[in-house]
């Protein structure tokens, strides 16, 4: 027993190996609750993974590197024209497409980090505000490229053969968007368990001690800003594939706000945390709409209930649970740990490690 | 008359309403360190809350004065009740607060007041002014926005500079900790600064509500331009912020004009970027050296 723990260590130990593992697990889970669900909840699994990729992309962003930005939507929209030009005269596999997405995307990243990195606080949330609002204007402007209003479609991505004739194309599209969002965590993951990582936290926390570690602060800034980027960019990617149409419409000031909401809701600076925002985003509001529409009101009233109740859902959380949901989640732990007494490794392993680095040693 | 005359007097109205929302959106970070994304949504709220008096037989300038009365006392009662708790927490925290009071003003107002889009009366004529024999562009409802975005700001500026009121505020903005071992009360002060800061975005609403009409979102680009003009001129200078929403004006006006309306907001986040690259805190502020 004792020696089969060993063994089990050092499989465990490593953090590549720990994620790999935890990612593997997750998509058994999440693969055998694809097959049981219908069509219209694996649309909804899928939006779950989009919003986590570009979740974790500004966690990582925002959250271990300080740099708020208020303009990932417009990032993703990058990645979902990027895709959807491709796919306008190529038949291209979805592979491909998604990592040319990411390649488009962190390129605009660098451009963007490297202005980026000489903005403070709310000067940066006003850069990137203004060029949120404007980058969707560009494809409006220049119609004959990225189809003004109207947008340019999305061709779907149809099942492989060996998945059977009547295999459902949402559920496909769910497991390509889990199968990112698995790669971006487990990556996204080491690279925060990484020196980088760390000196993505030595920055945010105090410019002027980490200069003084030796850490670039320029460079660690633009690094987290084309790491966000990219995954902005694979989420857009997705995002396309998911709506079936990119157009300026979907890609608002509202998304870059969604997306930012979702980080602190779930608990700013944890991966874990980005996966409880994306759900809250995504359920929250088709719960509170399907409750809405049994109400007995005026259509002016139910109409606007889910949007208030979000809002206010926003509000409430601030003032009573801080740190986000991983935050009340963490706390909960303790609390249970503190009345049980401590159960061996219990912190050590399963989502809890999703998050933040451990202190080093 | 010359087209680029026209742009001009066109920015320059567009830009006093961005100065109007910077200048509310200064107050409340000068006092609180807080960006209040919420400030378009109140005085969307507010002038709602004006057109509702006119059509119950108000005369339009009871339903003016109901906009900045109730501007002033929805500004406080925010901060106390919303804001002060979480004063010490994260300043994202405060960003997501504010962001959820923008989308719950945005769902309640529809709720009470109806969705459609009403028209909003001004307050005086919108017909162009004529000068000699031909038709300017900027009419009398024009020179009033002008005027009032004026007047509120040399008001500002006199309490600011001249009362002793208006030091204390500042001294409660400037260091919390000394003003109240001075006997200031702060949490007053800061309470004030919101209020005062409602009431500047109030008037925005009522003054932009006859061009833009009224509807839950309609401020919600007013406030993305009122806040790019404050992040121009500097985010610590209440003048810098009158500039910058001008600017912001200016640049929408004629980037619209001379190249396209769509290319309007690439405009100005161009603008934007330029200057900040050169000034990273905005065009007035006070350059700090970095630590280190």
């Amino acid at each position: 027993m004792l020696i089969a723990n060993v063994h089990l260590a050092r499989i465990v130990r490593p953090t590549l190996n720990r994620h790999l593992l935890l990612a593997l697990g997750a998509a058994v889970v999440l693969v055998a609750i694809s097959e049981q669900i219908g069509a219209y909840d694996d649309y909804n699994l899928t939006a779950v993974a989009i919003f986590a990729v570009a979740a974790a992309g500004l966690t990582l962003l925002t959250g271990l590197n300080g740099q708020l930005s208020l303009g990932h939507g417009a990032l993703m929209a990058v990645g979902a024209y990027t895709a959807s030009l491709l796919l306008k005269d190529h038949q291209l596999p979805v592979v491909v497409v998604l990592l040319l997405a990411v390649l488009t995307t962190g390129i605009v990243g660098i451009i963007f980090g490297y202005a980026a990195a000489r903005l403070r606080g709310p000067y940066l949330a006003g850069a990137t505000l203004s060029l949120a609002v404007a980058l969707p204007q560009i494809a409006t402007r220049y119609k004959n490229i990225f189809g003004g209003d109207a947008g340019l479609s999305v061709p779907a991505s149809a099942p492989p053969a060996w998945l059977g004739a009547d295999f459902p194309p949402e559920r496909w599209l769910a497991w390509i968007a889990l199968a990112a969002a698995l790669v971006t965590m487990v990556l996204l993951g080491n690279v925060l368990h990484s020196s980088v990582g760390r000196s993505f936290i030595a920055v945010r926390d105090n410019e002027a001690a980490a200069a003084l570690a030796g850490i670039d602060v320029a460079r660690t800034q633009v690094l987290a800003f084309v790491i966000s980027a990219s995954c902005a960019g694979l989420a857009g990617a997705l995002f396309g594939y998911w709506s079936g149409v990119t157009a300026p419409a979907g890609f608002g000031l509202g998304l870059s706000l969604q997306l930012i909401t979702a980080i602190v809701i779930g608990g700013l600076g944890s991966l874990a945390g980005a996966v409880w925002g994306s759900i809250v985003l995504v359920f929250v509001p088709s719960l509170t709409s399907g409750m809405a529409s049994s109400l007995n009101v005026p259509s002016s009233v139910a109409n606007n209930v889910p949007l208030a109740i979000y809002g206010a859902t926003l509000v409430i959380a601030m003032l009573v649970a801080p740190h986000g949901i991983q935050g009340a989640l963490k706390r909960l732990l303790a609390l249970a740990r503190a009345r049980w007494g401590h159960s061996p490794a219990s912190g050590k392993k399963g989502v809890m490690d999703w998050d933040d680095p451990a202190p080093g040693p | 008359m010359s087209r680029f005359f026209i742009l001009t007097l066109d920015g320059l109205t567009q830009g006093a309403i961005y100065a109007a929302v910077a200048l509310a959106l200064v107050l409340i970070w000068r006092a609180t360190k807080v960006i209040n994304f919420a400030q378009g949504a109140m005085a969307m709220f507010t002038t709602y809350l004006a057109l509702f008096a006119i059509d119950h037989g108000a005369p339009y300038w009871l339903g003016f004065v109901v906009a900045l009365l109730s501007g002033l006392l929805l500004g406080a009662i925010v901060e106390r009740v919303i804001v002060r708790p979480v004063e010490s927490a994260p300043p994202l925290n405060v960003v997501i607060l504010t962001l959820g009071l923008l989308l719950f003003f945005e769902a309640l107002a529809p709720m009470l007041f109806g969705g459609q889009i009403r028209s909003f009366p001004p307050a005086f004529s919108i017909v162009g002014l004529h000068v000699g024999n031909s038709q300017v562009a900027f009419s009398a409802f024009d020179a009033f926005t002008l005027g009032s975005v004026l007047a509120v700001m040399i008001l500002l500026l006199v309490l600011f500079q001249r009362t002793n009121l208006g030091l204390r505020m500042r001294a409660s903005a400037f260091n919390p900790e000394v003003s109240r071992l001075l006997g200031i009360r702060v949490g007053r002060m800061l309470t004030l600064g919101w209020a005062l800061a409602s009431l500047v975005g109030a008037l925005a609403g009522v003054l932009i509500a006859p061009t833009f009409l009224l509807y839950p979102n309609v401020m919600d680009q007013v406030l993305v331009f009122g806040f790019t003009g404050a992040v121009l001129g500097g985010l610590d200078s209440a003048v810098g912020a009158v500039i910058g929403g001008l600017l912001i004006g200016f640049a929408l006006s004629y980037v619209g004009g001379y190249l396209g309306s769509d290319l309007e907001t690439v405009g100005a986040l161009v603008i934007l970027i330029a200057v900040l690259m050169v000034r990273p805190r905005g065009l007035f502020s006070l350059q700090r050296l970095r630590e280190v």
